[in-house]
């Protein structure tokens, strides 16, 4: 029978729509200008430079914050040393553990002002940062608190004992949420650390430098140092830094992983991923196609385990396509404040026009590209959600990480296809299974190659559940019991 | 429009109901953000939607009068509100009804087929519908067979709405799943797909007597059902939520979804309805909130 | 007729080959090591292994890997005990080998039965350290999630020069108790019980390509091992210097290789075994799944 009216036909433009409903920013207060976190006090950087992060939805400037080089760094790790040698890495576990959960509760505490700070630096939507970002970050401080007095328990046959100095270095698409994955388990652990936000998002980690000096941190156990990749390199490179934890691209992640060879320096590495979410026709279509929006659309794309390929078997592809095509259309694009945007700003004008490249590259291979028609701010850097059909294996668009809210899809026939193409792939970070049968969520989920995959779900995230990738998507996990061991010495 | 008799479909093809998604995917309609204008539009609309109801075995002819002047006078202190889109009632009632209402537009709904538990002979059904309908019933709110449904007879289910339908003689039909009894959203969805196969002009999910009634996963898996019949069929089935709504921020959550799922073509008192006794009072406090700027007291909007 | 003269036996010496996808081929390239006792004689010529076949045996292993990994962990403990039965069956040849290259007899003796109770300590672990290192994880969402361990795929191995027998198998059993499959480049000094052990692993039900054993210059083919592509981890034990070491972490953070330090390391030593040398072969994979009706 011919299908006289698609799901992609319904009309959803116009008629009722939604007035703005802004965040408050009231209560919200942002300095103007931001030294660096050393030694449990704000410093002038060495060189007095400082740089302006800018928001993404308006393309102005926010705050200054320091540029942070050599000698600072050096201060840093200097202070995280005396820090760590001093009052932490001998402080009774429980204690050090009660000073996490302070952090934790502080976070929820301020909970509302993270999340705007988080949209305005950021550009990602009030809802995410307010449901997603924050909330975690503070359940993650809350997890690992507890871990402190209870090491002995994790690591049967071994002793614990902590690592010394963490360098870590985090990207700029969950900046509060990662620097909890950097910060809570060192912390616990016994570790002191020196954090580098990413130079486009620097500022919620700045409020939570200001949480740990209510907190009452002794001075130096935490310490954040603000810069682009240079300051990053200066304190990957450090010598006096035990261990090195980095989130962020592949390509940066095997620079740091040559030039920490032959240094004996502990480090973990998460890095891209390309991960295929697979749908299969008997699965439950109308949830599944929420998963893959959810998979892909979610922080713009802006997601290193983004279901960024769908692979739907071919019976069902056309449903699929179309349902998401409907989809797509009532995802609402703009202002991050507005607690009704669905996809706020890319991040950086040079995310941007990375995304954009790809656009252009995916049409050059011959791709079909469709946008959704919802429009988008004047100014500020915005992308439409974004699907190309007739892609194959071989195209750049299916190979390479997009990170952005670009969706490449291919159709398979048998599971075994199905599979193949989703390990067909350097990365192996995340994956999706979309199926109704549980024999085959089993099949399935146990021959992606990933660290992370999501069964009749897509992009969910707790402290108690390890993360990371297998392949060139990084090595060692983050959260969960497992994500202890990357901050302790199990030779003791 | 739906070509003359359709069959019964294959029901284990229908696509199956993740109740996890489905409750993630209800999250988000839940965090929408109604405020300022679009949300006057939407409580006027909300009543627009309203089936006022009384099922009550204590209802007399005096009662029902009363609840018509509601539904023609919400609250005329305030000018330009709607009138709601039906009044329901038993059978017995639907005369006197129709009278209250006059030519004021409103329908007049009746419950049929032994509502709420539809436990009685088909044949006792039909003539029920036919009185109803004779009484002067615009629409005709029956219940399916839960029982025959959750034992597998799902032709006998098929065929009596069928009859019901041609009983109702052009009178609007909607087919009350009972939500609350069939126990899975699968079988919501399986039922809402049987409903419409066999001529419902809407799908309602409750008769508001057993718990829970309308819920908003409920209601998503039927308006998801909605719409993948018409992008089979292209006839266009109205969805009633009925029972539970009561309070005008609920019946805004329902609108985001509706308007979400379906669009705009739904956004209307032909094909979208609220099942309710107490909601009309609520849009209209928060109303008069949005539009005076004060909080209300029900003190000042009738009781009926 | 003539009776032949009374001569004594004369011996059959063996020849020591690489062992590829579960066959002994002789280097491709046709070259060859002369292996001399501490005294100066030859003991045999052993190949001397090319680029091409160390990237021969990670196709050997690629290949194996699926199935290797597929198969139950009771049936990989199964096959390790039978690979120490099949030691356990041939310590005089293996002690007299070791003795051969220059151990003492007591100790060569020793080391074989370390070595068959190493594989057997490692047998025993096949169906053990899933549970030891797995975790079903309180997420607060409507989720069931666990974590378990699956093999990291292709592990390259640069064995350790002494103990030569003992090292190898202390570096292989992890390995493939855990599914990955490995090719190891075997102690340069003292070769031959890295390939007479192929010949055990040979006949042990052993899938072809799971264990690959090359001999060779390390100097000459560690770098191969570092920057194959599909290699995914490569362990590394005492035999380069601080410079090579350094050469090699670079080459591998090409594909993000995870390097696998164990120099310094007493093989003969109890802690020299155990679970964490099997989780470091291991990646942690979570999986999430919704519970509802």
């Amino acid at each position: 029978m011919d299908r006289p009216a698609r799901a992609s036909a319904l009309a959803f433009e116009g008629g009722w729509t939604y007035s703005p409903a802004p965040e408050s920013t009231e209560h919200v207060r942002i300095d103007e200008r931001y030294g660096l976190f050393i030694g449990g006090e704000f410093v002038r950087p060495a060189e007095g430079r400082y740089f302006p992060t800018l928001n993404p939805a308006t393309e102005e400037p926010i705050a200054e914050v320091a540029l942070a080089t050599d000698p600072d760094v050096d201060r840093a790790v200097r202070a995280a040393r005396a820090a760590f040698e001093g009052p932490w890495s001998r402080m009774k576990p429980i204690e050090r553990g009660k000073y996490v959960y302070r952090l934790a509760r502080l976070i929820q505490e301020r909970s509302r002002e993270l999340a705007v700070i988080e949209s305005l630096d950021g550009g990602k939507p009030i809802r995410e940062s307010r449901d997603i970002d924050i909330p975690l970050a503070a359940a993650h401080f809350f997890y690992y608190a507890g871990w402190a007095d209870k090491l002995e328990y994790a690591f049967p046959g071994r002793r614990a004992a902590p690592l010394g100095v963490a360098g870590q270095v985090i990207p700029w698409n969950f900046p509060l949420l990662m620097l909890a994955w950097k910060i809570a388990p060192a912390l616990a652990c016994g570790s002191t650390v020196v954090l580098k936000p990413a130079e486009t998002t620097p500022l919620t980690a700045l409020k939570f430098a200001e949480a740990v000096q209510d907190a009452g941190l002794p001075p130096g156990v935490v310490n954040i140092v603000t810069g682009a990749g240079e300051t990053g390199a200066a304190l990957v490179n450090h010598p006096g830094v035990d261990k090195v934890a980095f989130t962020g691209s592949t390509e940066v992640g095997k620079i740091i992983q040559r030039s920490l060879a032959g240094t004996g320096k502990r480090y973990t590495l998460e890095l891209g991923g390309k991960a295929a979410n697979v749908v299969f026709a008997d699965a439950a279509i109308d949830q599944a196609v929420e998963g893959i929006v959810n998979g892909i659309f979610f922080n713009q794309g802006h997601v290193c385990c983004a279901g960024s390929r769908l692979l739907v078997q071919e019976s069902v592809a056309e449903e699929v396509i179309d349902k998401l095509k409907a989809r797509m259309e009532t995802l609402i694009v703009g202002d991050p404040l507005d607690k009704n945007t669905d996809i706020g700003a890319i991040n950086s004008q040079a995310q941007l026009e990375k995304i954009r490249s790809y656009l252009e590259i995916g049409l050059a291979e011959g791709a079909e590209m469709h946008q959704s028609s919802c429009p988008v701010p004047e100014r500020g850097w915005w992308c439409r959600p974004t699907l190309f059909t007739g892609v194959s294996q071989s195209n750049r668009i299916v190979q390479e990480e997009i990170f952005g809210p670009v969706l490449a899809i291919q159709t398979f026939r048998t599971e075994e296809e199905g599979l193949a193409k989703a390990n067909n792939t350097p990365y192996g970070l995340s994956g999706g299974v979309w199926t109704d049968k549980g024999a085959k969520v089993f099949r399935m989920t146990r021959g992606i190659r990933a660290g992370v995959v999501w069964a009749n779900t897509f992009n969910k995230f707790d402290p108690t559940a390890p993360f990371g990738g297998y392949k060139e998507s990084g090595m060692g996990r983050e959260g969960g019991l497992h994500g202890l061991d990357a901050y302790l010495d199990l030779d003791a | 429009m739906l070509a003359a008799r359709s069959r019964l479909p294959d029901l284990a093809a229908v696509t199956r109901v993740d109740e996890v998604g489905v409750a993630e995917r209800v999250a988000r309609f839940t965090s929408r953000s109604i405020k300022k204008e679009s949300k006057v539009e939407a409580l006027k609309m909300v009543l627009s939607m309203i089936d006022l109801t009384t099922l009550e075995g204590q209802d007399t002819p005096g009662k029902v009068r009363q609840l018509c002047q509601k539904a023609m006078h919400l609250h005329d202190r305030r000018p330009g509100l709607p009138h709601v889109a039906a009044v329901c009632v038993y059978p017995t009632l639907v005369a006197v009804a129709k009278r209250a209402l006059g030519d004021s537009g409103i329908k007049v709904a009746s419950v049929a087929t032994a509502f709420p538990s539809g436990m009685a002979p088909r044949r006792v059904k039909i003539e029920e519908t036919k009185i109803a309908v004779g009484e002067g019933a615009d629409e005709i709110d029956m219940v399916i067979s839960r029982g025959a449904f959750l034992a597998g007879d799902y032709a006998a289910v098929f065929d009596e709405i069928a009859a019901i339908k041609e009983a109702a003689q052009g009178a609007h039909l909607k087919v009350i799943l009972e939500t609350g009894e069939l126990g899975s959203l699968d079988r919501v969805r399986r039922a809402s797909v049987l409903a419409m196969h066999a001529g419902a002009d809407f799908i309602k999910t409750s008769t508001g007597k057993v718990q829970p009634a309308a819920t908003l996963p409920v209601t998503l898996v039927m308006l998801q059902a909605i719409r993948d019949y018409h992008a089979e069929t292209g006839r266009m089935v109205g969805m009633k939520p009925a029972g539970g709504i009561a309070n005008a921020k609920l019946a805004i959550h329902y609108l985001v979804m509706l308007k979400e799922t379906l669009g705009n073509a739904w956004m209307t008192p032909d094909r979208f309805r609220f099942g309710a006794s107490s909601l009309a009072n609520d849009v209209l406090m928060q109303i008069e909130k949005q539009l005076t700027g004060r909080y209300q007291s029900a003190d000042y909007f009738s009781r009926d | 007729m003539n009776r032949p003269a009374r001569t004594p036996r004369v011996p059959v010496a063996k020849t020591y080959k690489l062992y590829i996808g579960g066959a002994f081929p002789r280097t491709e390239s046709g070259r060859y090591i002369a292996h001399r006792d501490p005294a100066g004689a030859v003991i045999a010529n052993v190949c001397r292994a090319s680029r091409k076949d160390f990237r021969n045996a990670v196709v050997a292993a690629r290949n194996a890997f699926g199935g290797w990994a597929g198969t139950s962990a009771y049936l990989r403990g199964q096959v390790l005990y039978r690979i120490a039965e099949m030691l356990e069956g041939r310590r005089e040849q293996f002690a007299a080998e070791l003795a051969k290259e220059g151990s003492s007899k007591r100790r060569a003796a020793a080391e074989v039965d370390a070595s068959i109770d190493r594989i057997i300590h490692y047998a025993g672990w096949s169906d053990k350290y899933q549970q030891v290192f797995s975790a079903v994880n309180p997420v607060a969402s409507p989720h069931f999630n666990f974590s378990v361990l699956e093999p990291t795929g292709v592990v390259a191995i640069l064995a350790p020069e002494q103990p030569a027998l003992l090292g190898f198998v202390s570096n292989v059993m992890p390995a493939i108790v855990g599914g990955n499959t490995v090719v190891v480049l075997a102690s340069e000094s003292r070769p031959l019980p890295a390939i007479s052990f192929a010949e055990v692993l040979h006949a042990s039900d052993v899938p072809p390509g799971v264990v690959n054993v090359l001999t060779g210059r390390r100097a000459e083919l560690r770098r191969e091992l570092a920057s194959h592509m599909d290699v995914n981890a490569l362990v590394v034990c005492d035999g380069d210097d601080a410079d090579a070491r350094r050469e090699l972490q670079q080459e591998a953070a090409e594909n993000v290789k995870r390097v696998i330090e164990r120099c310094g390391t007493d093989w003969r030593a109890e802690r020299a075994a155990g679970p964490y040398h099997i989780r470091d072969t291991q990646e942690i994979k979570t999986t999430w799944h919704p519970v509802g009706i």
